[in-house]
This record gives C-alpha cells, structure tokens and sequence, in this order.
C-alpha cells in the first residue's frame, strides 16, 4: 500500500557466510524505523543491499515502488545517506562537498545556492561553508553529511550509527533537525544504532536483527511487553542474548575478499 | 555530462590545493634530468649521440606523466579507505560516467605536470626544434596522461587497498618506464629489449613526444600516435568494465 520500503526474502551470502538470511520487512511512507542488532547482525550489509551498493544474492528491493536491483540509478534519486564510517572529500571545503553533491544529483542549477544555504542552515554549518572538511570536528563531519544527504530532497534518508561516538548534545540536536525535517516533510527515515534510547524515544517503529535474520519487529512498548522487560535495553538483550560479538576488524568485509578473490 | 565535469573539477581543486604534492612531484623529474643529464652527458657526446639532454628532455616529461598519471589513478584507494568513493557510488549517475570523470580529472593533472616539466627541461637545457610541432607533443602528451590514468584506475578497481602499491611501482611503472627508450636510444640496444619496447606503451608515447619536440623518432610519429590512441580506446574500456564490478 503505502510502502516506502519493501524487502522480501532478502539474502547476501559472502562465499560459504550468509551475511543476511531470508529477510523480509516493509517501512512505511513518513516512519521513522530503527534498525537494531548486535556487531555483525548484518544491519550494514542490509543498509548497502537497500541502497544498491551490494547486489543481493537473492531476494526483492523495492523504493517507492522502483526495483533497485533492475533500476539502480533511478531507486539511487529516491533517497539520501549517511554512512556508518564518513565519506565526505576532506580536502574540499564544506560547500565544494554540497555542489559536488547537488551536481550529482542534478539539482536544478538556480536552485543548488539557496538549497545549500537551507540545508547548511538547518544543522548550523553555514558559517563553516568555506573551511576545509579536514578542519571539523566529528559531529560537525556527521551534521554536514546529514545536510548533504538531504539536498536532492530525497523521499527516505538512510543513516547507518548517525550518532556514534558523538557527544550527547550534537546527538540530541542531529535527531531534533531529523524529527522536525520528518514532520515538516514526511521524510521517512530507516536508522541503525546501538543506544536503545534513541531507538526507545525516537522510532516509531525497531526491527531487532541477529545472525542475519529479523527477529521482532514492533514498537518499543510491544517489544518490551513481549520480553516481558522495562527497557529496550534488556528486551533487546533478552532477544539476542548477552554474549559479546566479536567482530573483527569488520569480519564481513573480510570473508568478502577472500570470497572475492577465490571465486572471480 | 555535469557529473563528469564536478568529478574532472574536483581532481583539479585538490592538485592545485595541495601545492606540496605539486613541488614534490618535480622533485623526481629534476633529478633525473640533473643526475643523468649532466652526469651521462658528455659520454653520450663522445658516443657522437650529439646533446644528451635533448634526447633526455622527452624522457623525463613522459616520467613526470607516467607517475602522476598512475598514482592519480590509483587514488581510487585512497578515496575508498576515505569512504568519499561510496559517495559517487550512490550518486544517481552511471559507473561509466564516474570512471570517464575521474580518468580525464586525473589526465589533466598529469598532462599539466607534463607542461611544468617541460618547462624545467628547457630551463636545464632541453630546446624544442620546431614550435610548430609543439601541439602535436601536447597532443601526445595528453593521450600518455590519459592511458595512465585509465592504467591506474584499472588496478585500483581490482586492488582492495594500498598494499599492493609496492608491486605496482616495482612490477609495473618502474619497468614500464626505465625499458621505454626514455633513457637510451631504441636503436642498436640488444634485441630482447627493443622486443620489450615493442609492447611497451610508454615507448610509442616518449617516441611520439621526442619525434615532435626534436624531429628524432624511432617508430615513426604515425605509429606513434596510431598506437597511442588504439591502447587509450582499450584501457578506458578495460578499465569502465573493472570499475562497473567495484562494490563498495
């Protein structure tokens, strides 16, 4: 129906690993839906199959109703990012990073100023327009990043740990641009985190992944009822468990080159 | 046709801003010419070779090319440890596009080190014949910086970070170079390295940039510059079909 997002029966394997297995979910239009799990749950492979930047090795993506698979560049125009690690150039200036982006993108020649003017506004920048990338700080990387990823007025913003490693204040402020742009404009937003209080205070609704399958979704009072628990925090540890997952130095990426390069 | 322009723009504001890079990079070029040029020199004059630093001159601009060329390629790592390549590969634009911005960004850089090397040679003694021939050097060297790139990008889409970089410069750039007849004439060497040459694309592009420059060529300027154009046509293919398998 009003399904933003449409996943069905999605699955990734690097090699003999099944990063994601047979998952299925859909977000609605305007929802703001967090997407948790432990390190290595498969969230950030999930996030890269939803954004074509992995092919699926089986499985169904739908944007907007546009099929990612068979039309990347059309899906690509539908949403914006913000990546777990940064991806901003750190020798261009804030602004050279926004025109690159507005270019990309095709934003409308007359519109490219006043758009970068709003949006640089809208998480405090503007007056950094012109220092070098290199020069910011952490939350000031992510803030920027955040405006950039909403300048071609896309239809969903994906942020993968937005808020990691950052100070409570920018935190409070990165989700207070995000929750009033949502109302504003009826962005639908699809975020992964660790800290359950943002998942808790903010999503309307959480999907809970581990081993590369969805275990729950629904609401943080559903979830918390089902678990029988007072916090997300614990029923989220009830669901998954309290063993620590060691990740190693990013173990997915690493299976996938040597997949890469026995299989090629 | 915007996107290509942003991504060749994009290479230039970062060469142009890095002004360390730019004056570290005629480091290499200068040595060669001062090392080789005046420490061989007389010896290639007694050898009736006649003013090795015409001969050289060519040489050592192809150098400057060959490496900025490559590395500005091989960047590609760079900005994907940085994380800035994912950035591109979301952006709603194809792969081809990316790779073809990113290619003319770099040979434009390579080519514009090219020019400032030029210009040193002629500082330490290098004299171009003809003036009139001038574009056509510029027209070669331009289609070296453009296969190199291309080179650079090629390895860079396969390679999955900068370890390998040691082997490209020892395997590829350094042999590429030194067997190129940039140093020594083509002509009476032992025959496996004119065989060598014959397969070196570097050989057809310091021929076709000395050829113009100073009228003395060893393969002919036609060969030259038929070479020149067919392994750029084939590197840019190679390399757009090696990008378009980059995942992110």
């Amino acid at each position: 129906m009003d399904d933003i997002i449409s996943a069905q029966n999605l699955t990734k394997n690097f090699g003999n690993f099944t990063a994601v297995n047979d998952v299925s979910f859909n977000v609605q239009k305007g929802e703001i839906f967090a997407f948790l799990g432990p390190n290595g749950a498969g969230k950030t492979t999930t996030i890269k199959m939803l954004t074509t930047l992995l092919k699926p090795s089986s499985g169904i993506i739908k944007l907007n109703g546009i099929d990612v698979t068979t039309h990347p560049e059309k899906a690509r125009k539908t949403f914006g990012i913000v990546f777990q690690d940064p991806s901003l150039d750190d020798e261009l200036t804030a602004m050279e990073n926004m025109e690159f982006h507005a270019v990309l993108y095709k934003v409308p020649h007359r519109e490219i100023k006043e758009r970068i003017e709003k949006f640089l506004n809208l998480v405090e920048l503007w007056d950094k327009k012109n220092d070098l990338v290199k020069t910011f700080s952490g939350g000031m990387k992510r803030r920027l990043e955040i405006a950039r990823g909403l300048l071609h007025k896309p239809e969903i913003l994906f942020l993968d740990e937005p808020t990691q490693g950052l100070d409570p204040q920018t935190r409070n402020k990165i989700w207070e641009y995000l929750k009033n742009l949502n109302k504003d404009t009826q962005i639908t937003v699809f975020f992964t985190t660790h800290y359950m209080e943002e998942a808790e205070q903010i999503a309307q609704r959480i999907a809970i992944m581990d081993h590369g399958k969805i275990i729950e979704t629904g609401t943080a009072t559903k979830l918390m009822e089902q678990t029988q628990t007072k916090s997300l925090e614990k029923a989220f540890l009830k669901l998954t468990g309290t063993a620590i997952r060691d990740e190693e130095a990013s173990g997915v990426d690493k299976l996938r080159i040597r997949a890469r390069r026995w299989n090629r | 046709m915007s996107a290509i322009y942003i991504l060749w723009k994009r290479e230039l504001i970062r060469y142009f801003r890095s002004r360390a890079r730019l004056v570290g990079s005629l480091g290499q070029p200068l040595l060669f010419l001062v090392a080789l040029g005046f420490g061989l020199g007389p010896i290639f004059q007694k050898a009736g070779q006649g003013n090795y630093f015409q001969f050289l001159g060519p040489g050592v601009i192809c150098m400057g090319i060959l490496f900025t060329g490559v590395f500005a390629g091989i960047q590609v790592i760079w900005d994907r440890q940085f994380g800035f390549l994912k950035e591109t590969l979301v952006a709603p634009i194809s792969r081809f596009e990316i790779m073809f911005g990113k290619t003319l960004g770099g040979a434009t850089v390579a080519f514009i080190q090219g020019c400032f090397v030029l210009v040193l040679t002629m500082v330490v003694g290098f004299r171009v014949q003809n003036f009139l021939m001038l574009p056509l050097a510029l027209v070669a060297m331009f289609l070296i910086a453009l296969f190199f790139t291309a080179l650079g990008i090629s390895i860079a889409s396969i390679l999955e970070d900068m370890q390998g970089f040691q082997l490209i410069l020892n395997f590829i750039v350094q042999p590429v170079f030194f067997l190129s007849g940039a140093l020594f004439p083509l002509t009476g060497v032992v025959s496996f390295l004119s065989v060598i040459a014959y397969f070196n694309p570097l050989a057809y592009g310091v021929d076709a940039v000395r050829g113009s420059l100073t009228g003395v060529t060893h393969f002919g300027l036609a060969t030259d510059f038929t070479v020149l154009i067919v392994i750029c046509l084939i590197v840019l293919a190679l390399g757009s079909y090696l990008f378009s398998k980059v995942e992110a």
